[in-house]
Order: structure tokens, then C-alpha cells, then sequence
């Protein structure tokens, strides 16, 4: 790079020489320099800024300049004197806090982001003891909103507009906007009606950002311990790929620190009947799904005008919402086959149950995942047998550790268990379903073997593995070429989709996930706080557990080789149909599209 | 067509508009009509003659006779009188405050005496909905000049040399916008004209587009022609509708006479213009904002750099000036940079209109040179205080303001003068106070409007904006405490440091200057909670003079806590404990023996 590219600047009488465009806030951090930060959020290895200029905790003295400057988004300048501690700056940034507080709730012992919150973090940082006015400031309040997901309690929002980033420019969901003027701004779906009443997918980014507790999950502990705790009930678990990832984050372990086995212990001193895997279903979902895509395909190539390509992954239930919602005219692209969630509770509950000789009344099927769009998921009606849903409770990673610290255990030195069988074994494919390309990679290991005969020399397509929002890959499926898309976060989704509609597609077959690198970036996952860094391990322990697996390939699991023989008969066989599959509805929104 | 021999303009303005000189005009016709003198006199509806006080206007050309607030039924007689007999109609001419004797033309009216117009120039002269009117006066040579004679490069060096700022808050010289926007090079740029006039109380940017909306739109098309753009917005609120239909009969008769449109006088220059309707919020004046919503967004605004002469609307390279702007470039154009420039101050060229509202006794819009003292400005051409009483302070520059008193009065207005004393220009609203006026309710009401119109986006504007409005409230209220005082001005402080846009950082404006110099009528509130201009209710007792009262029980009888007590026919106490200030008793008082002190 040429010289002139870069900038010598002194920020706190340190000099740095950082690149042009770079920011006081980044380089002072070069610097070691940590000045706060309350509304920026840069998910550096996925593309997202979230930088309003709002909160003005980052303010900083710059000589020469009239006011203060909020450090995340002015650029260095040659010769710049940066000051982040000096009186000014203090007395502003603490007068700011304290009033960001006098409009913020203070029952921070019953939030649900206690301990976990980065304006609780930042009062603490800056020594805040106490609010000066505060008996006659008036709180701005907010009508309660909760939705089978997602709660909104936007008393305690302050406006950061990081999950406006995210809805809008990262998913393009656009249920989420600032509205009203004033001390009465406040970010709410539109003409402030319910989040149920929006085009929200429920994918839960915005739960992932919010540093606060505006927007967090329902929880459903309190129904999984009644569950537990009733003796007629036989209540089985499942966990979903990502979360063996991420679980121990809560416990304080490094990122990407893999803690399968403690949780399976710890689900079984939970008192669980029977600890299972969703990765099994999984598995299951790559059987029918890999059948459908080489149905579909063999039809397509034998000239069949009403067989429609590229197929499309339906495991995400966020972007089940999404197409739905915002291109309902194309429901017919996506695999009908279920969700592994949802896949694992109609089998449970039909084969499992009849196994153990259980009515499925007396059956509890409690799912952890990474997610909370699962919550939606579960409770949608095609779901459901009498009313009798095949899945009862989905809580989130978040929610199984408050579990497990609940009843006093923690995941660091526990014990390792295995899943129960018969629906607890799994294949690496069935793990990779957590990060973005793992669901097509699983259904590739599979078709080719199926639809060639032959026996792949290496089970790993690194070309469809990666960060990037949209990724493509190629395979040869002996002689015939098999091109890939891939992509993760709605907004990409939609960039495929468009192409799809608009019959410019190149591809056979597209993975979408709706959450940043997959499940394991799902709305329900231990909070990143804004290091996208863990998202990266996160995926890495992923692919790990996949290469320590004896068996990599989903059609290779004798649990589902044997579930046909007992009770399916074949992929996409009428029971299968009437037990793996779906289909899709018409739910366009009244709603504006971004 | 006619040759008339006499002209009546009518102001066509709101104002007057609202007060039916719109039947005026009518009546005028038909009595012309009547004495068979339709094609000798020529009834013209016009934009604001600025003189509101004493609207509706009639001016009677060629001997510049003078009428004011004049009602439809007048009609009659100024056409019988005025027309017919020769003679003026003396009960409608405008009466000298001071001699009390009437003044039959504007030349010798202090209103009019020290004003120079050059963005009100046709303002009252023509009929903003005949382009012909416009052309008449000059009306689109600036823009042939500039297309024929001159380069763009020219032009902007010309502007610059003028000295020409921005009228709409920030004084940013126009000259140096352009070049910017100029600079950047894009297969797109945009012309936007800033009609979001939103300070309380000023209306100079309506009263040019309603009373000369051509010059605007030449201007723009100027302005197109330097920065290389062809294509030009006015953003305007829905609530001007005579300025939106006055603009849009005027975009379509500049666009028949090939003034707009496609190879404008035959130069290849192609330009035309549009409109964009604001919904009344007052931060889309920012210009971040402004193009925000124009792009259909939320109204806030965003982190300058970039500026909009970088990134503006749909990302594109986008000048902003403001009406008043605009509205100056033709004349410089015409006239030259020399000519505008040697009017003004040393940093502050040309005029400025003001907006003269509050105790002052010619409420309107006027126009001065920069550097006309707030002496001349209130007492000479606004006419005094009203009802005599005493000069307290002028707001100016609106909700971003200050105030300026007493001590100020003799100090030149120009940008550097009014920040200087802890104000600033503003879009150049001006609120003058008397001695009945309570400064701190008066820094509480312009607060309130920020408050109100804030857009949220930073916590500086949204919540200490409100908490600061909260203090003001308590001190009126009695409540407030000696260390409030260091309280309001910290919290000023700190929003002025750390504000997002100009909105927000010039927001606490009132309060600070109010608090620098009013501080004793603060301290008067917290500690001897007491309302030196008798406005603070909550700080004011009832109060029964002995010498007035007669004793007939009947406050006692219209209180509604029983705070009146008192013998028949004799004096009645008021117990300040019980008593909620409601003024029941004043307003049953027959002897006026009932006193707010």
C-alpha cells in the first residue's frame, strides 16, 4: 500500500499510524485502548456494521473540533490529538449513561439479561451509583409484546438499532423499524402492532443483538421442569447439532469448545426418560430430502415440465417463515420435507412410542436448540395430532444452561455420557446440519452415493464450507455436474431467491439458512456480544465432532437403516409422507416489503 | 390585450388569504365591473406584502397608495372613492403609531424605510401564478445570462465572490456548496430545494414561494447548470398547500415556455424539477434527514461526512440550498457579485429576512441588510413594543436560538454578531419579548418544541432534551432547587458537546442563553420561588386588595375548596394553603379587588 494511505495520529499521547478509513474507535483499540461502546456492533467476519452515531457513549475530545466526537464512526485524520479520558469526556459520557438509565427500568435482579446485559455492564464499567432527578423523570412505556417467540419489552429498549440492523439490513424482513418521534422513539413493527401481527420470521437476530433485555425468548423452563417433574409423563429430549457447540460458553469455557457428552449428562441428571439426538433426525431429513432432490432431478432430466429445480432446503424455520411471508408464489420450490425438530417428534411419538409401548399423550418431547424460530416451529398446526403437538417445548441453548445452573451443576469437569438409542446415534452428516452448508454437504455425501453407486473417496466438499453470505460449489455426480448454492441470513436468501424467480438460476439444489453461519449463529445461542469471532469457532467444533465420527454418511446410520425396515419402508414412502413431510401456505403480510 | 392604467394588489398571502382577500378580489372586480372600468384597472392577487399586521393589503399603483386591513366589504368604496373620485380612502390608510396621521404611501412608512429587498423582491409586486409577471421583472435572464455568457466554473466563482450563505440556519457559504457538489464526479446529481421551514413563528419561505415562486425554480435550474445535475426536488410540507399549488402552476408554465425541461433555451442544457412532501417534522430541515425522507426513510438524520455533496439522495452527489437561498441567486446573477457583496457585513453579504413576531407592533416579515442593528430592526421598522411597554429580549433563530437583550440592541446582526452572543441566525424567526414575558418559560417553550420534535435517534436529544424540559418544569412550578441551575447548564453543555445533527447540539440553546442572561429571574424562581414577570402560576398567590373589596361574598361563594374567607360586607382573605388557583374568584370579582401576585 502506498504511504499516503496511511495516517499518523495521537490519540491519549500514544502515536499510531493506522490505514486511511479507519476509525479513532478501531485505532485506539490497536492502541489497547478500550473506549466504550453501547449502540456499535461490528460483526467484522460477516459483513455487519450497526454504527447510528446514537448512544454517544464513544464520544471523544478531538483538538480543534467544536464538540465531542463519537469515536465508532468518525475516520482518523492526519495529525488528529485524540483525547478519550479527558474531563470532558468523562463528565459527558457519565451525564449520557446516566440519563440512558433514568429511562431504562430498573429491575435488572428479575430481567432475564441480569449478568448478561451490556448496559448493566457499562454502569458497572463506569462507576454509576446513582441517578441524579430520578424521582421525578418520566420513563417512557411500552405495551408488553409476546409472540409464540420472541417478548418485546421496549421499556427496556434503547434505541441502539442494532436489531433494526439486523432485520432490515442483514435478513430484509423489515419487521422492525424505529417509529414515533422523541422520548417516545422506539423500535416496533409497524404502525406499532404486535410482532405476531408482522412479517417477522422469528429467526431471532434481533435477540442476538439486543444488548439489553428488550427482546428476548420465551421461556418455557418453568413448563419443561413441570414436565419433568410429573410422574405420568415420559419426557424425551433432543438436541440440535449447534448446540453441543456453543453450551459451554455459558460455562465459561473458550468458544468452540465441544461439551456433547457433559450435556447429555447433564440432561440425564436433569431426569430425562430418555436423552436423544436431533442429529438423528437429521439423518432422517437427508434420506428423504437427498430422495426428493434425486427424484425431482431425475425427472427434470428426463424432460418433466412440471418438476421444478432448484430445490430448496426446508430445515430452517425462519426461512420457512420468510418464503411463506415474502414469496409465497414460490412455495412449491422447497423440499417438502419437515424439519430433523420436527421430524424426530412425529417419529417419537408414533414409532418410539409404540416401541415402549406408550400412548403419545403420555409422551413429552422437550427439543434444545439453538433457535427461536423452533418455539414458532412446534407450535405451527400441521405439527400437531389431536391437537397433540409432536414436539411440546423447544427452549434454547440459552435456556438449557439456565436449566442445568438451576439445579446446581456446571458442565466444566462433569462426566461424558452417550445419547440413548435408538434415536440418539448419529452420522457427522447429521452434526454438520449446525453451519451454513452443512445441510447440503450431508445431502451431497448421500445423493452421490445413492444416485452413482459409488463410494465417495472423501466424504469432506470443503467448496461449500466458508463465511462468505453466498457460496456456490459444484459436484460431479459421475459425468453429470451438480451445481450448489448456498446461502446464510435472509437478505442472501433472497438474492438466490430473486434469481430463482426471475428463472436466471444456475443451481439444482440451494441450502438456505437464516442466521449468520447457520444454527450455530441461531437466535438462541449464548450471546456473541458483537464477536463474530465466536461464530467462526463455533463452526469450527462443529466440523470437528463430524470428523471424529465412525460414520459420516446419513444413508451409513444402522438406526435409520433399521427405522425403515421397522416402520417407514422406503424414503418418501406414503407413511413417510404422512410422517416426515409438509407443505407450505400462502402468508403474505399486509405488510411493507423493505 | 388591455392596457391598464391603474393596478390593485391584493396580498394573495395566507394571512391575508385566511382573511378573505381572496373575496376581497372578487368584490373589487365587480365593482369595477359595475363602473364599466374592468379594462382600465387591473385587480392583481399577489404574494405577501410582509406587513401582516395589517393585513389584508391593497396597493394601488401607479401612486403607491397604501391600504390596510381591508375587508371585502371596503370594495365599494375604495373603487367609487379611490378609482372614480380620485380620492383616497383615509379610514384604510395605515396610521403612524407615533404621529397618529395617516400615511398615504410606503415610502414614508417606517416598515418599509429601511428594508432592502432582494429575495422578497416580487413579493407583492406580481402575480406568482403568471410567469409572464415574472419575466416582466427581470424573470429568467439570470438563467439565460448564465447559460449563454457564462461557464459553470464562472458561475460558482461568481457566487462565491459574492459572499451569498446559507439562509436556512447554518451560513455556509452557497459558492462553495456548489463547487463541492461540482467536484464529484457521478453519471447523477440532484438539485434539492430545502421548503421545510419549520421555526416557530417564520414563514419567509412561504411567502416567497407563494409570492415569487419563479425565482426559486431558476435558481435551482442555475444551480443545475454549476453542479452538472438535471434534475431538481423541492421538498416542501404538505401543510403549504397555496405554496404546492402556486409551485406546481409554476413548474408547468416554466416547462411550456422551455424553461424547464429538456435543451432549455435552446443550450442543451436539460433540467426539470419535482416535489417532495414533508410530513411537518421539524428535523427534516437537517439536510441528512431531508434527503432521508425524500428517499421515502424515516426522517433522521445520519453522520456527516458524507456529506450530501458526496452522498446525497439515492447516494448521488445533492446540493441543498434553502428557499431564501435560492431566492437571492438570480438578482447576484443579474446584478453581479460586487453589487451583492457591498451589501452587508465584512463575513455576512447581502440581506436577511426576518420573520417579526411577539410584542412587537408591526408583526410580518421584513427584510434588512446584514449588519442592521436589532434597534433599527424592533423600533424602527417593527414600531416598538406593543401597548408601550418595555423591550425584554428577541429571540431569534427559533427552538436553536437565544436571546438577545437589551445590551445587544445596538449590535449589528450578522452571523458571527448573533453567535457571538450566544444565539444565531437561524431561518431568521424573531420573538420579541416585553417585560409580561417569563424568560424561563419562554427557554421551557422552545424546549418543549425540540422535545417534541426530536427524532430519537440520539440519546443526548431524546432523553436529556426531556429530562432538561423536566427541570424548567419544576422551577416553574415552584419546585426547583438552587443546584438545578448548575444542573441545567452541565446537562446543556453536555448535549451541545454530543448532539448527532444541529438540531439537537443547538437545542439547549434557549436555556443557556436565557441562563447567562436572565440568571437573576432563574435564581428569583428556586429560591424565592418567585415569577418576576408574574407569568408562573404555580409561583403567583391570590391575593385580596382592602381598598377594592366590598365584601359580597360572592368569591367566597365561587371557590370551589373554600379557601375565601370573610364576613358579608367585609374584606375576604384568600388561605394560600387551600387554595388550587383555579381564578374563580377573580373572574366573580365585579371590583376587581381580586390580584394574581
Amino acid at each position: 500500500m502506498a504511504k499516503m494511505d496511511f495516517i499518523k495520529l495521537t490519540i491519549d499521547g500514544k502515536i499510531i499510524e493506522v490505514a486511511k478509513g479507519t476509525t479513532i474507535y478501531k485505532a485506539a483499540k490497536k492502541l489497547g485502548i478500550e473506549i466504550p461502546i453501547l449502540c456499535y456492533m461490528d460483526l467484522e467476519n460477516l459483513n455487519i456494521e450497526n454504527k447510528p452515531g446514537g448512544c454517544r457513549i464513544c464520544s471523544v475530545e478531538v483538538e480543534g473540533r467544536k464538540n465531542l466526537a463519537p469515536s465508532c464512526s468518525t475516520d482518523v485524520a492526519e495529525g488528529m490529538l485524540v483525547k478519550t479520558n479527558s474531563v470532558r469526556v468523562l463528565n459527558a459520557r457519565r451525564t449520557i449513561m446516566e440519563l440512558i438509565l433514568s429511562d431504562h427500568p430498573k429491575d435488572c435482579l428479575t430481567c432475564a439479561k441480569s449478568g448478561n446485559c451490556e448496559l448493566q455492564d457499562m454502569a458497572v464499567k463506569l462507576g454509576i451509583r446513582e441517578i441524579p432527578g430520578q424521582e421525578y423523570a418520566e420513563m417512557s412505556t411500552y405495551r408488553l409484546d409476546t409472540s409464540p417467540s420472541i417478548i418485546r419489552d421496549m421499556d427496556k429498549c434503547i434505541m441502539c438499532r442494532r436489531c433494526e440492523t439486523m432485520c432490515n439490513d442483514f435478513q430484509t424482513v423489515g419487521a422492525l423499524h424505529a417509529v414515533n418521534r422523541g422520548f417516545e422513539a422506539v423500535v416496533a413493527p409497524a404502525f406499532e402492532m404486535n410482532l405476531e401481527h408482522s412479517s417477522c420470521t422469528y429467526c431471532g437476530q434481533c435477540v442476538a443483538v439486543c444488548p439489553t433485555g428488550a427482546l428476548t425468548e420465551v421461556d418455557h423452563t418453568g413448563k419443561v421442569i413441570s414436565a419433568l417433574s410429573d410422574p405420568k409423563k415420559t419426557v424425551i429430549v433432543q438436541t440440535a447439532p449447534a448446540v453441543r457447540a456453543a453450551l459451554g460458553e455459558e460455562f465459561g469455557l473458550k468458544p468452540g469448545t465441544r461439551v456433547t457428552g457433559e450435556m447429555v449428562t447433564a440432561l440425564k441428571n436433569l431426569g430425562f426418560d430418555y436423552v436423544f439426538d436431533t442429529d438423528f433426525a437429521a439423518d432422517l431429513t437427508i434420506m428423504e430430502e437427498g430422495t426428493e432432490l434425486l427424484d425431482r432431478l431425475t425427472k427434470h432430466l428426463n424432460g418433466d415440465k412440471n418438476v421444478k429445480l432448484p430445490i430448496l432446503t426446508s430445515c430452517c424455520p425462519a426461512w420457512v417463515n420468510f418464503f411463506e411471508y415474502h414469496f409465497p408464489d414460490m412455495k412449491d420450490i422447497p423440499s417438502t420435507a419437515r424439519s430433523p425438530q420436527q421430524m424426530f417428534g412425529s417419529i417419537a411419538k408414533s414409532y418410539f412410542a409404540e416401541k415402549i409401548g406408550i400412548k403419545r399423550e403420555d409422551m413429552i418431547v422437550v427439543s434444545i436448540m439453538p433457535c427461536l424460530a423452533k418455539k414458532y416451529e412446534c407450535q405451527r398446526d400441521e405439527f400437531k395430532v389431536d391437537g397433540n403437538p409432536d414436539v411440546d417445548y423447544s427452549i434454547t441453548t440459552r435456556e438449557l444452561a439456565h436449566l442445568i445452573k438451576q439445579a446446581n451443576m456446571d458442565l466444566v469437569g462433569m462426566e461424558k455420557s452417550d445419547f440413548d438409542q435408538p434415536l440418539g446415534e448419529s452420522t457427522g452428516a447429521g452434526v454438520i446440519f449446525g453451519a451454513t452448508g452443512g445441510v447440503i454437504e450431508a445431502a451431497t455425501r448421500t445423493a452421490y452415493e445413492l444416485y452413482t453407486g459409488k463410494s465417495l473417496e472423501s466424504v469432506d466438499f470443503k467448496q461449500l464450507r466458508g463465511m462468505d453470505g453466498i457460496r456456490s460449489g459444484s459436484v460431479d455426480f459421475d459425468g453429470l455436474e451438480i451445481k450448489i448454492g448456498i446461502a446464510h441470513g435472509l437478505g442472501n436468501a433472497r438474492k438466490l431467491l430473486e434469481e430463482v424467480k426471475a428463472g436466471e438460476s444456475q443451481y439444482h439444489a440451494i441450502e438456505i439458512m437464516a442466521c449468520p453461519g447457520g444454527c450455530i449463529g441461531g437466535g438462541g445461542q449464548p450471546l456473541h456480544h458483537g464477536d463474530s469471532s465466536i461464530l467462526s469457532a463455533r463452526t469450527k467444533a462443529i466440523y470437528e465432532e463430524d470428523e471424529g465420527k465412525v460414520l459420516r454418511k446419513s444413508h451409513e446410520n444402522p438406526y435409520i437403516i433399521k427405522l425403515y425396515e421397522e416402520f417407514l419402508d422406503k424414503p418418501m414412502s406414503d407413511k413417510a409422507h404422512q410422517l416426515l413431510h409438509t407443505h407450505y401456505f400462502d402468508k403474505k403480510k399486509n405488510t411493507f416489503e423493505v | 390585450m388591455s392596457n391598464y392604467s391603474m393596478h390593485m394588489l391584493v396580498c394573495g398571502g395566507t394571512g391575508c388569504k385566511s382573511s378573505d382577500s381572496d373575496i376581497l378580489v372578487e368584490k373589487l372586480k365587480k365593482e369595477l365591473l359595475k363602473q364599466g372600468l374592468e379594462e382600465t384597472v387591473q385587480v392583481v392577487m399577489t404574494g405577501c406584502f410582509g406587513f401582516c399586521e395589517k393585513g389584508p393589503i391593497v396597493k394601488i399603483m401607479p401612486d403607491n397608495t397604501f391600504y390596510t386591513q381591508v375587508k371585502p366589504e371596503d370594495a365599494e368604496d375604495i373603487v367609487e372613492e379611490h378609482v372614480v373620485k380620485g380620492r383616497r380612502v383615509t379610514r384604510l390608510l395605515y396610521k403612524d403609531p407615533e404621529k397618529n396621521t395617516a400615511v398615504e404611501d410606503t415610502k414614508h412608512m417606517g416598515f418599509y424605510k429601511k428594508q432592502l429587498r432582494i429575495a422578497l423582491r416580487n413579493c407583492g409586486f406580481l402575480d406568482p401564478e403568471k410567469i409572464e409577471e415574472y419575466i416582466a421583472r427581470d424573470g429568467y435572464m439570470a438563467i439565460g445570462k448564465v447559460l449563454t455568457e457564462l461557464s459553470p466554473e464562472e458561475t460558482i466563482s461568481l457566487m462565491k465572490d459574492s459572499g451569498l450563505r446559507g439562509r436556512g440556519g447554518a451560513g455556509f457559504p452557497s459558492g462553495l456548496k456548489w463547487e463541492f457538489a461540482r467536484n464529484n464526479e457521478s453519471d447523477k446529481k440532484y438539485v434539492v430545494c430545502n421548503a421545510d421551514e419549520g421555526d416557530p413563528g417564520a414563514f419567509m419561505d412561504r411567502s416567497i414561494l407563494e409570492g415569487d415562486p419563479h425565482s426559486v425554480l431558476e435558481a435551482m435550474a442555475i444551480t443545475g447548470y454549476c453542479i452538472g445535475a438535471d434534475e431538481g426536488f423541492i421538498y416542501i410540507r404538505a401543510e403549504y398547500p397555496l405554496a404546492i399549488e402556486r409551485l406546481k402552476i409554476a413548474i408547468n408554465q416554466a416547462r411550456e415556455y422551455g424553461l424547464l425541461g429538456e435543451n432549455i433555451l435552446g443550450s442543451g442544457f436539460n433540467f426539470d424539477i419535482g416535489l417532495k412532501y414533508g410530513a411537518g417534522a421539524f428535523v427534516c430541515g437537517e439536510e441528512t434527514a431531508l434527503i432521508h425522507s425524500m428517499e421515502g426513510e424515516r426522517g433522521e438524520p445520519t453522520l456527516k461526512p458524507p456529506f450530501p455533496a458526496e452522498s446525497g439522495y439515492h447516494g448521488k452527489p445533492t446540493n441543498v440550498n434553502n428557499v431564501e437561498t435560492l431566492a437571492n441567486v438570480p438578482s447576484i446573477i443579474l446584478k453581479g457579485a460586487e453589487w451583492f457583496s457591498s451589501i452587508g457585513t465584512e463575513k455576512s453579504k447581502g440581506t436577511k429576512v426576518f420573520a417579526l413576531a411577539g410584542k412587537i407592533n408591526n408583526v410580518g416579515l421584513i427584510e434588512v441588510p446584514m449588519g442592521t442593528t436589532l434597534r433599527e430592526v424592533i423600533f424602527e421598522i417593527g414600531g416598538g413594543i406593543k401597548d408601550g411597554k418595555k423591550f425584554k429580549a428577541a429571540q431569534t433563530g427559533g427552538p436553536s436560538g437565544g436571546c438577545l437583550t437589551e445590551k445587544h440592541l445596538d449590535t449589528p446582526i450578522d452571523y458571527e454578531n448573533l453567535v457571538a452572543n450566544g444565539s444565531m441566525m437561524g431561518s431568521g424567526g424573531m420573538i420579541v419579548l416585553d417585560e409580561d414575558d417569563c424568560m424561563v418559560s419562554i427557554a421551557k417553550f422552545y424546549l418543549g418544541f425540540t422535545v417534541e420534535e426530536s427524532c430519537g435517534k440520539c440519546v443526548p436529544c431524546r432523553i436529556v432534551n426531556k429530562r432538561l424540559h423536566e427541570l424548567l418544569d419544576r422551577i416553574c412550578s415552584g419546585k426547583g432547587e438552587l443546584a438545578d441551575l448548575d444542573r441545567l447548564k452541565n446537562l446543556g453543555e453536555v448535549i451541545k458537546d454530543t448532539s448527532l445533527c444541529g438540531l439537537g447540539q443547538s437545542s439547549p440553546n434557549p436555556v443557556l442563553s436565557t441562563l447567562d442572561n436572565f440568571y437573576d429571574e432563574y435564581y428569583s424562581h428556586v429560591v424565592d420561588k418567585k415569577c418576576p414577570a408574574g407569568v408562573c402560576k404555580d409561583l403567583m398567590e391570590y391575593f385580596i386588595l382592602e381598598e377594592n373589596c366590598v365584601g359580597c361574598t360572592a368569591c367566597a361563594r365561587a371557590c370551589p375548596v373554600g379557601a375565601i374567607t370573610g364576613e358579608r360586607k367585609e374584606l375576604h382573605t384568600v388561605n394560600p394553603d387551600i387554595c388550587i388557583k383555579c381564578g374563580a374568584c377573580m373572574e366573580k370579582c365585579k371590583f376587581d379587588a381580586v390580584i394574581l401576585k
